[in-house]
């Protein structure tokens, strides 16, 4: 669904990954790991359309990342902090993008609106704004949105990063039950291991020293037989330790 | 293009009470298919029943499955009996997840605030605005005591960043502005004027009513807007970014390490600008005063230095500076008062313009009539 080739990504000057290439099976929860400053969030800003690559390319179903013919966005997205509209109730905020792209009637949009946010638990949330919440129900309201025109692809940016470890599972358990139920394909990116261990079913990491991917597969799979220490440190939750 | 879904109202008594979905029930196509059964939802009476038979669904997304359960529910509390009946597996798990299956709750009603409750609100919330407003004056005070018995532990590194800003910065706007006031009042007087032959009273008006008015009044609406709204709008957002609470958490007190620095700041290029403006306004009065009035460069600054004493220059001078603390202290307080976000801000930035602008205009009147009635 999503193919990446040859892809080359930095910022102000500075390469964090060169000629990165991997593919996101339709219908699979695949994450983007590393450590701090590796580039995660770059890769997602050009997997997404938002940068342009220095090189190389992405597609998704063979188009470059973006709208549709129509113009629609073809896939969800969700912003580290939330990235909610302050000046929007959360009710506005689930809606926006259906009112944009459907010609669906008011009572129509507010149906789903509710059926959104109740799926996400925040029924009780719909006129609350967004600086009314706490950092876990913003991240929720802000899936609850990418949600709304029904993609079949959701980019999560550090879902988990600052929630409590309940949210946190819950926020787990929901993307299983997307995934499983719905059929989404969801591209995450994160370096909470608990998460990736739960969710991810293939990932792939990179590192910013090498500049390129360092491992691929199974999370499971590399934290418990990757031959690369860089690897095993980070899938074991160690510090690093210097390499000759 | 035919749409992917099929829907079929009951034909018949055998298959009374049921709507046939099938096909791909997609959000894309949801707005046709809402009409439809909307339209069939809306000919049933309490009482009777309508269940969404599905066993022709081949897939349905959950925008479309949002507005089938929406539907179910609206029924039920109409007294309608509705089901989904003959899902397969996958349909009936979507049907489970968006609710379709699920006792219908009943929907409490949200009455709208009465005229009584919106009065009461906006008197706690004037209130609370109130008592705000009330800690920040006090705090000033402790933190402007401490500052006289300790002068170093101010934070006077921001000083002259401030002033940079809030004065050096603004001085092109300020000139501009009040020499387009000083050539506005000017020509609207000279008609006049030179009715009566009175054209060089037009230095008198200039310079007196510059100096003592319009020169710092002026000037002082040019900082609010400035300095004024980036101070609330930079103080709203380390308030909701954490970062005052950061500053105390590491033995920073708000009013000495943030507000007592601008506020120092303001209060000393408040004067200079002043005169900036008193200089700028007279000139501008000047170019109309030698172009339409006929009079020579050399008159009209003699009279203007005869006419403008130096309390009137004084007097002005006193006005920006009580100006200027109006301008820091109203947008400070409204600054560390922000909450909400990114709306929060906007919203006490407009706000501290907004009240400043008013204070500023009462604080005129009032010094007006204080030194109207003293006789200075």
């Amino acid at each position: 669904m999503v193919k990446v080739v040859d892809l080359t990504i930095g910022r102000g000057g500075v390469v964090f990954q060169e000629a990165a290439s991997f593919e996101v099976d339709r219908g699979s929860i695949f994450v983007v790991l590393g450590g701090s400053g590796c580039g995660k969030s770059t890769m997602l800003r050009v997997l997404i359309g938002l940068d342009q690559p220095l090189g190389g390319s992405v597609t998704i179903d063979g188009l470059p990342p973006g709208r549709g013919p129509s113009g629609r966005p073809t896939f969800g997205v969700t912003f580290q902090s939330g990235a909610l509209l302050g000046s929007l109730t959360v009710g506005e905020n689930v809606a926006l993008p259906l009112r944009a792209w459907t010609s669906l009637p008011p009572d129509a949009v507010g149906a789903i609106v509710a059926a959104k946010l109740r799926l996400v638990g925040l029924q009780r949330a719909e006129d609350l704004l967004p600086g009314e919440l706490s950092g876990g129900m913003r991240k929720r309201a802000a899936i609850a949105r990418a949600m709304a025109l029904e993609p079949a692809l959701l980019f999560l940016d550090e879902p988990s990063a600052g929630l409590d470890p309940n949210t946190a599972a819950e926020l787990d358990d929901l993307i299983l039950d997307l995934n499983g139920q719905l059929g989404l394909t969801f591209v995450v990116v994160t370096h909470d291991l608990q998460s990736v261990f739960k969710v991810g079913q293939r990932c792939v990491m990179l590192d910013l020293e090498s500049k390129s991917i360092i491992a691929r597969g199974d999370p499971r799979d590399l934290r418990d037989a990757s031959q690369d220490p860089r690897v095993r440190s980070f899938f074991n939750r160690a510090p690093r330790t210097a390499t000759t | 293009m035919a749409p992917a879904f099929t829907i079929a109202p009951p034909l018949g008594p055998a298959d009374q009470g049921q709507i046939r979905l099938g096909g791909r029930l997609a959000l894309a196509e949801a707005a046709p298919l809402w009409a439809e059964l909307r339209r069939l939802g809306d000919g049933v009476s309490r009482g009777q029943g309508l269940d969404f038979e599905m066993s022709g669904v081949e897939s349905v997304d959950g925008g479309v499955m949002a507005l089938l359960a929406c539907l179910r529910a609206e029924l039920h509390r109409r007294g309608v009996r509705s089901e989904f009946l003959a899902a397969d597996a996958h349909v009936q798990r979507i049907i489970h997840l968006y609710g379709g299956d699920l006792s219908v709750a009943r929907l409490r009603r949200r009455r709208p605030l009465g005229l009584l409750d919106q009065l009461g609100r906006a008197t706690l919330a004037g209130l609370r605005e109130a008592q705000l407003v009330l800690a920040f004056l006090g705090q000033m005070v402790v933190a402007g005591a401490r500052l006289l018995r300790a002068p170093r532990s101010a934070n006077w590194r921001e000083v002259p960043a401030t002033m940079e800003r809030s004065g050096a910065d603004a001085v092109p706007i300020v000139v501009a502005i009040n020499f387009l006031v000083g050539v506005a009042m000017a020509f609207q007087s000279a008609a006049q004027l030179k009715r009566y032959g009175a054209n060089l009273l037009v230095a008198d008006l200039i310079g007196i009513s510059i100096t003592r008015e319009l020169g710092p009044l002026m000037t002082a609406i040019v900082v609010c807007g400035r300095s004024g709204a980036a101070m609330a709008a930079e103080l709203g957002f380390m308030q909701v970014n954490g970062e005052v609470d950061a500053l105390r958490t590491m033995g920073f007190g708000p009013m000495r390490y943030l507000v007592l620095p601008r506020t120092l700041a303001l209060a000393a290029v408040a004067p200079l600008l002043a005169i900036l403006a008193d200089l700028a306004g007279v000139a501008g009065g000047l170019v109309v005063g030698v172009t339409s009035l006929d009079l020579t460069t050399r008159a009209y600054l003699d009279r203007t230095a005869r006419v403008v004493a130096l309390w009137d220059v004084s007097s002005g001078l006193l006005k920006s500076v009580v100006f200027a603390l109006l301008i820091s202290l109203v947008a400070c307080q409204q600054g560390l008062a922000t909450s909400g976000g990114a709306e929060g801000v906007g919203r006490r930035t407009t706000s501290a313009v907004v009240v400043t602008l008013f204070a500023l205009i009462l604080a005129d009147a009032v010094m007006a009539g204080l030194l109207r009635v003293a006789g200075l």
